[in-house]
């Protein structure tokens, strides 16, 4: 069936043995240990206790972030020797693409529950449809609208009135942050948002013609104009999180309008900071590695894949989260 | 590169340094064993005090600790990290690559698990004791009525669905990428397609399960209302996000089972695989399907009709591709020249158990019974049968297989042959008269029960210490193969096996199709 090919093949490197997997492997377990902790200490913690569960957490994630970046060093390194062949490349292209499919599971779960809530939950606990004896045995008076302004605990006459187990305290909040009630478009933030994020995407692109023309300095100028459109869009948000916060009344524990919006949003802008992270990491490489060719720019290509990806997420949350 | 061309390194660096692939599946065949034992540890606790009526040993609330990690320990600890340990052992040499395609990452993968159990088993001794909630946790049992310790519960779900996803990124990247000159995909040996199709699955349902526990994270730490109604979320979505993975879970759970079994079968009736392109296809469809049956767990959770018949249509459907498996099985065997070594025994036993469990699952699809049978004994029937029969009899088949491959020598047949037969009947005993009592009524996850069910329940306990004591045969064999098994030195350990890892060397050296091989 088989024979040894006689034909010259170029060597596919196996890394010889290496620490890094068990360094990661211990960062990331003091950080996530920490972290559990840290929020138990919240929860269910004596507040007059004082526990060593920050410092466990930040332990772990400097020595994760640090074996992060000597992993990266080495595969970098790895590849300046000239030590993967195309095939090897090539592994690393269908990593990242899979990695990203992975993410868009994950928004996908969030959605999924936006759209479950907004479709088939609201109007069942408001008594409509096959769902709706709920209504008048638990939350008599409740209406569904969305952005949910007012929680069915809030309709019954607020937490200590709500006939079953009560598990905190949900008030909805005063204005939302969709564009039904924005003054005037020009006043609203998330579409500024959505130019600077959609104009970050192009300037991407622009940064990648860069380097496939050999052009380093119309590179390094696109992607750092990208890096800070980045910035840009997280300084917004954390502007309009403030102003949630502060005057719309709109919080985690705003009932479920607050927990979507937050939880995609949040997940969304933490994926923004991945990127940016990344993007700028190349960068640096670039000005001040003078690394990347025309033909070999993977670490850029990648982590303007992520970008491209974390924008598609974005168009769709400006839909559904704050247009729709 | 330094030791690359050497040997394996000595001493404990070998292993937790390694970058390749027969280390790293080594450790995950052991590891999945030790955690065999503990969740089996587990099992026996339950057994234990449900072999008579009343109360015996421990009381309710370790009891469903005890179901919990018995549950949890055995699907994420036992047989996924087991099927990754053959996956490792066998993928790169069965389409001629030098490697996995990431190996380092393979390192990461699996280093990632030994600890993140220790931090499950550990919440028995924390404030509040174990997570109790069932392994499929669901809100607000998991959530408002939770222990403390499900925040540990929870990140630990997060690393592990992290080890899953990198592992099958390299599964993928090596299956897409690393195959030799002329290893089309449909010359893939199936074990290499099921493989490949399972680590999709993971891929695609490893990050809905992260989301999940996330929003149970919110829900109990940061006041967010997902799974409660007071504040407009509802406690039935936890269901579907979670079944939306938990599905594609069992079918991530038996595909690489499927794929040892059409390896195995053929081998033993020296006759090639029959219906190769449709048994390929079969899993694809099976892959495809198991995306939209998720809510058949929640027939009785209060769906609306139209929600009801899809799920319940789209569920029977699943039957078509997975008898199109079973038949191309016993057609394989069909005229074939049939030897009955172990790994050929567990792999007929497969077949038939398998197949009951199959029909209790088109049983528990048909929404209007499943109102009966839902939460009952008849369901832990069901998932015994397709998970213990279905995915841990594939891996004893898989294992009694390869083991001489691997290590060069041959283990006890007489000895295979009794832990099969104690299996089969051990495993019988137990799990059988389950149906009869759940179809009676008796309820799944009690410590206690009525009178009536006391018979079958004292058969289920004896036959699971049955079961039980058969895998301590099994270590021993093993160990005693590997140890002071019977030399062999043939290619072809087995005169009918076919395909790229049978030509190598036995045992199977350290580095293996450092050139690729040219398949024709
Ligand atoms: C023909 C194929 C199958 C069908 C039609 C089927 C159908 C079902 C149904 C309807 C249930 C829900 C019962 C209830 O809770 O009332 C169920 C439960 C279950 N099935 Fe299957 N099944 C099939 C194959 C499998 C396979 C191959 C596996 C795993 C290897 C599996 C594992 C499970 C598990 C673990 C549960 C119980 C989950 C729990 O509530 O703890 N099933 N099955
Ligand atoms: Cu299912």
């Amino acid at each position: 069936m088989t024979s040894q090919t006689s034909t010259a093949y170029e060597k596919y490197h196996v890394p010889p043995k290496s620490r890094l997997a068990i360094c990661a492997t211990t960062g990331l377990m003091l950080s996530v240990y920490g972290a559990a902790s840290i929020m138990n200490d919240m929860t269910f913690g004596d507040p007059g206790v004082s526990t060593n569960s920050w410092s466990i957490f930040l332990c772990g994630l400097f020595f994760f972030l640090a074996t992060l970046f000597a992993w990266f060093r080495t595969a970098i390194r790895e590849n300046l020797a000239g030590l993967n062949s195309a095939q090897l490349k090539h592994s690393y292209v269908l990593g990242m693409f899979w990695f990203i499919f992975s993410e868009v599971m994950f928004f996908l779960a969030f959605f999924g529950a936006l759209f479950y809530v907004r479709n088939l939950v609201g109007p069942w606990l408001a008594g409509e449809g096959e769902g709706g004896r709920m209504n008048g045995l638990l939350w008599q008076g409740f209406e569904f609208s969305w952005p949910m302004m007012q929680t069915p605990q809030e309709a019954v006459g607020g937490a200590a009135a709500q006939p079953l187990a009560n598990n905190g305290t949900f008030a909805g909040p005063q204005t939302s942050l969709s564009f039904a009630q924005a003054h005037a478009w020009w006043a609203w933030l998330p579409l500024w948002n959505t130019v600077v994020l959609l104009s970050s995407s192009f300037t991407c692109h622009l940064a990648h013609m860069g380097i496939l023309d050999g052009d380093r300095r119309k590179f390094n100028l696109w992607l750092a104009v990208t890096v800070l459109l980045g910035m840009l869009f997280l300084c917004l948000q954390a502007f309009e999180y403030h102003e949630a916060y502060t005057h719309f009344g709109l919080t985690l524990n705003s009932g479920i309008y607050g927990s979507t919006f937050f939880m995609l949003t949040g997940f969304h802008g933490f994926h923004v900071f991945m990127g940016m992270t990344m993007l700028l990491i190349q960068l640096l490489r670039s000005v001040l590695g003078g690394q990347f060719t025309a033909s070999d720019h993977f670490g850029f290509e990648a982590s303007s894949w992520y970008w491209h990806f974390v924008d598609v997420v974005w168009v769709f949350l400006f839909l559904f989260v704050y247009i729709l | 590169m330094g030791d690359y061309h050497h040997g394996p390194a000595k001493g404990l660096s070998r292993w937790l340094f390694t970058t390749n692939h027969k280390d790293i599946g080594t450790m995950y065949l052991w590891f999945s064993f030790a955690m065999f034992i503990l969740g089996g540890s587990f099992a026996m606790v339950i057994r234990a005090e449900l072999f008579e009526p009343g109360m015996q040993l421990v009381d309710p609330a370790f009891f469903n600790q005890m179901t919990t990690l018995h549950g949890l320990v055995m699907v994420f600890g036992a047989i996924m990290p087991s099927f990754v340990g053959l996956a490792n052992w066998l993928i790169p040499m069965m389409i001629g690559a030098p490697d996995m395609a990431l190996p380092r990452m393979n390192n990461w993968s699996f280093w990632i698990l030994p600890p993140t159990f220790l931090v499950l088993a550990s919440t028995l001794f924390m404030e509040g004791g174990a997570p109790a909630f069932g392994w499929t946790f669901y809100a607000p049992l998991s959530t408002t009525y939770a222990p403390p310790s499900v925040t540990f519960f929870i990140f630990s779900i997060h690393v592990l669905g992290l080890s899953s996803i990198m592992g099958s990124i390299n599964i993928i990247a090596t299956v897409m990428n690393m195959r030799a000159p002329g290893m089309t995909y449909m010359k893939m040996p199936l074990f290499v397609w099921t493989w490949l199709i399972t680590a999709f699955l993971l891929v695609a349902v490893m990050p809905v399960l992260a989301g999940a526990v996330t929003m149970m994270l919110m829900d109990i730490h940061f006041g967010t209302s997902f799974f409660s109604a007071a504040g407009g979320g509802d406690p039935v979505l936890f269901q579907h996000v979670f079944w939306f993975f938990g599905h594609p879970e069992v079918y991530i759970i038996i595909l690489p089972a499927f794929g040892v079994i059409s390896q195995v079968i053929p081998a033993f009736s020296r006759k090639p695989l029959f219906g190769y392109a449709s048994m390929v296809y079969a899993t694809a469809s099976i892959a495809f399907l198991s995306f939209i049956v998720w809510a058949h767990h929640m027939f009785t959770v209060g769906m609306p009709v139209a929600g009801e018949l899809f799920f319940m249509y789209a569920t029977m459907l699943i039957a078509v591709p997975t008898g199109v498996k079973v038949f191309n099985w016993v057609t394989t065997m069909w005229r074939g020249a049939l030897t009955f070594e172990t790994p050929m025994l567990f792999a007929i036993g497969f077949l038939i158990l398998f197949t009951i469990g199959g029909f209790t699952g088109l049983m528990l699809a048909i929404a209007p019974a499943d109102f009966q049978y839902h939460d009952s004994y008849f369901v832990v029937a069901h998932f015994h049968y397709v998970m213990v029969a279905g995915a841990v009899f594939s891996m004893s088949a898989g294992i009694y297989f390869w083991l001489p491959k691997w290590c060069g020598r041959m283990y006890n047949e007489a000895m295979g042959k009794t832990h099969f037969w104690i299996s089969f009947i051990g495993f019988n005993l137990a799990f059988f008269p389950q149906h009869f009592v759940g179809l009676a009524g008796m309820p799944r996850r009690i410590p206690d029960y009525a009178l009536q069910f006391a018979d079958f329940n004292m058969m289920s306990s004896i036959g699971a210490f049955i079961y039980g004591a058969s895998q301590i045969l099994f270590l021993y064999n093993v160990i005693a193969t590997i140890v002071a098994g019977k030399p062999v030195s043939d290619e072809k350990v087995w005169d009918g096996a076919e395909g790229l890892e049978w030509t190598l060397p036995t045992p199977a050296p350290y580095h293996t199709f450092e050139t690729p091989p040219l398949v024709k």
